[in-house]
């Protein structure tokens, strides 16, 4: 259908081409000609943003550069060694690892719980599922307010719960012990969407003879879920578990939002920490080695979590 | 990827036969209901309270929200802090600035990685090996190792080149993410499964390649351009970090650093910031239970292409 009116908008121009005409339109039509002229616009845009900032903010970590300083001069590793020595990065390295240990099982135990319940055909159940699913459409901006509001050490709602149990009533995020834990349990109710959909998915592709096969052997419902759907379900798990890891050690947004970094630098993490150094203080160099160190160990992690998980991950194809 | 319902409509059919949707089960008591809805009630609960109680506390009065125990049901419902909050921020501008934003990106996006991963996926140029892998070398860099100098470069192009890209404008925010690896890499890696043979032939009635690509390729190529078209909308969307180095004036911010900029404000007028917060959460909602099919793919897809 659609090759049909190809050649018809193409007939006219054939007819209409001048001798030296044809050189220039198969020039044009070459695959060096078109395969640059597509890839141009496309690739300039990742090269000026992407490629040339990377190499650029490499340049910077060894340099003493602050805002608008072309005079940046060269520096050799003396931030690298002032990170080194600085007792925030030290603690913003700490909460990162403490925040991601909790937030990554934490969000996989509750998507997978949800998306195992929700695996079924029940009544009221795209009710049940559109409201996981709710989460993904809140910004990570909106999410922290509506939490700050709920952890309220005055008037929210969690020490409220707490009161109806005769719990102590909590500062949370104004507590330099608890602000952490307010923030994964923020990102994991925002997170939980995602993990639902992609573990939901994965179950949907378990082929049902393998199960059935399981019954018949006499397995009950939960040895058949230790043995044959969580096995099958390792992909998901290995790619939740990368995925996940990535966007917790770059926390950001909740902490801007909810606590900025305090109290006390209780939820300083790496990123956050950056963006102070960066765009509030415009030690650019010295946020620079910091972004270099962060890309450094998100690439170890990794790099670990898929040699360990290939170990661990059962693949049917 | 679009199994994410038929399954469970399989399992459904299976009920009869004693097996349940993922669970087998033997001969077991017969509840009146599926004892899962037990499980499933109180999860949704938690899952929609934060958004009911936005929605609560966006019409209370703030004696209301300043009181504790905290009032779950409000006497009267008061509109006012929505025109409150309207007449202290430009909600309706940053949502207006939100829209601009992520539907040039998106547009930007489909136009230019179809085009790259195309050329890609199919044409052999001097360079095209080299340039595929700088191009993906970017993909695995976090953006805080980039956006230093993304600042420092957005800052000189709005100086030396053209304004409406520099910062504090809303080209800021779209220029930079306009064409992105991962769209090149996805849509590369969707057209080189699609036969060459609908291509070939179409160049023989004389179709010039960008008449193939547009008329033959992108048709068969919907699946893949919607899934990343749902995905760089709810990633330009959100995107916070970047809009809040870039832009600075009240008139050029998009819904979350608008909303933030509003939190910064009034920090403990809950009444307003929850109107506020009900005005930025409604939009995207909407758009994302119209479209809640495509969105739902693309993110299992992503996740199923993962593994």
């Amino acid at each position: 259908m659609a090759a049909g009116s190809v050649a018809r908008a193409g007939g006219p121009r054939q007819r209409s081409r001048a001798p030296g005409a044809a050189t220039v339109r198969r020039v044009l039509d070459s695959e060096q000609v078109t395969g640059w002229s597509f890839v141009t616009p496309g690739v300039a845009i990742i090269m000026l943003f992407g490629t040339v900032p990377i190499i650029w903010s490499a340049v910077l970590s060894f340099q003493r550069s602050t805002l608008d300083t072309p005079g940046s001069r060269f520096a050799g590793l003396s931030n690298y060694r002032q990170m080194a020595r600085d007792p925030v990065v030290a603690q913003a390295i700490q909460h990162t690892l403490v925040y991601t240990a909790l937030f990554v099982p934490g969000t996989m135990a509750v998507g997978l719980f949800l998306a195992v319940a929700m695996n079924r055909k029940i009544r009221f159940i795209s009710l049940y599922r559109t409201a996981a699913y709710a989460t993904m459409a809140i910004s990570t901006i909106s999410e922290a307010i509506v939490f700050t509001w709920l952890f309220d050490p005055s008037y929210g709602v969690a020490n409220y719960s707490l009161s109806l149990l005769h719990l102590p009533q909590q500062q949370f995020l104004n507590s330099p012990s608890e602000a952490l834990f307010v923030i994964v349990a923020m990102t994991i109710w925002g997170w939980t969407g995602f993990a639902v959909v992609v573990y939901l998915a994965a179950l949907q592709g378990i082929p049902r003879t393998l199960l059935e096969a399981a019954a018949i052997d006499g397995a009950g419902p939960w040895r058949t879920f230790r043995r044959i759907t969580l096995p099958l379900l390792s992909p998901a798990s290995l790619f939740l578990t990368v995925w996940l890891t990535i966007n917790a050690l770059q926390l950001f947004d909740e902490v801007y939002l909810s606590t900025q970094g305090g109290p006390l630098h209780a939820t300083t993490v790496l990123v956050y920490y950056l963006y102070d150094q960066a765009f509030q203080q415009f030690n650019f160099g010295y946020a620079s080695a910091i972004a270099y160190f962060l890309f450094l160990v998100i690439i170890v992690i990794t790099v670990i979590q898929f040699r360990v998980g290939r170990r661990f991950t059962y693949y049917r194809s | 990827m679009t199994a994410v319902s038929a399954p469970a409509r399989d399992g459904a059919r299976q009920a009869g036969r004693g097996i349940r949707a993922g669970m087998p089960v033997r001969r077991r008591r017969r509840w009146p209901f599926s004892p899962w809805h037990l499980v499933l009630i109180p999860a949704t609960i938690v899952l929609l309270f934060p958004f009911a109680w936005v929605l609560i506390t966006s019409v209370e009065t703030p004696s209301e929200a300043l009181h504790f125990p905290p009032v779950l049901i409000p006497h009267a419902l008061r509109f006012a802090n929505y025109s409150d909050a309207l007449a202290s921020a430009p909600f309706v501008r940053f949502l207006v600035n939100s829209a601009v934003v992520a539907l040039a990106t998106v547009l930007c996006n489909l136009v230019l990685c179809a085009l790259a991963g195309y050329a890609f996926a199919r044409f052999r140029f001097l360079g095209r090996t080299a340039l595929f892998a700088v191009i993906m070398a970017t993909l695995m860099v976090p953006f805080q190792v980039t956006m230093i100098p993304q600042f420092i470069i957005t800052k000189w192009l709005g100086v030396h080149v053209l304004a409406g890209v520099g910062i504090n404008h809303l080209g800021a925010l779209i220029l930079p993410n306009a064409a992105t690896a991962f769209g090149i890499f996805f849509l590369r890696q969707f057209f080189r499964t699609l036969p060459i043979e609908y291509e070939e032939s179409a160049r023989v009635d004389g179709a010039s390649r960008l008449t193939a690509l547009v008329r033959i390729v992108l048709p068969l190529a919907t699946p893949a351009l919607a899934t990343l078209a749902a995905l760089t909308f709810l990633d330009s969307w959100n995107n916070f970090l970047w809009p809040l180095i870039a832009v600075t004036s009240t008139d050029q911010m998009t819904l979350p650093l608008g909303l933030a900029t509003f939190q910064g404000a009034h920090a403990t007028d809950w009444t307003l910031l929850m109107a506020g917060n009900v005005m930025s959460l409604v939009p995207m909602l909407a758009v994302f239970f119209i479209a809640q099919r495509y969105f739902i793919q693309s993110v299992a897809a992503t996740g199923l292409a993962g593994t």
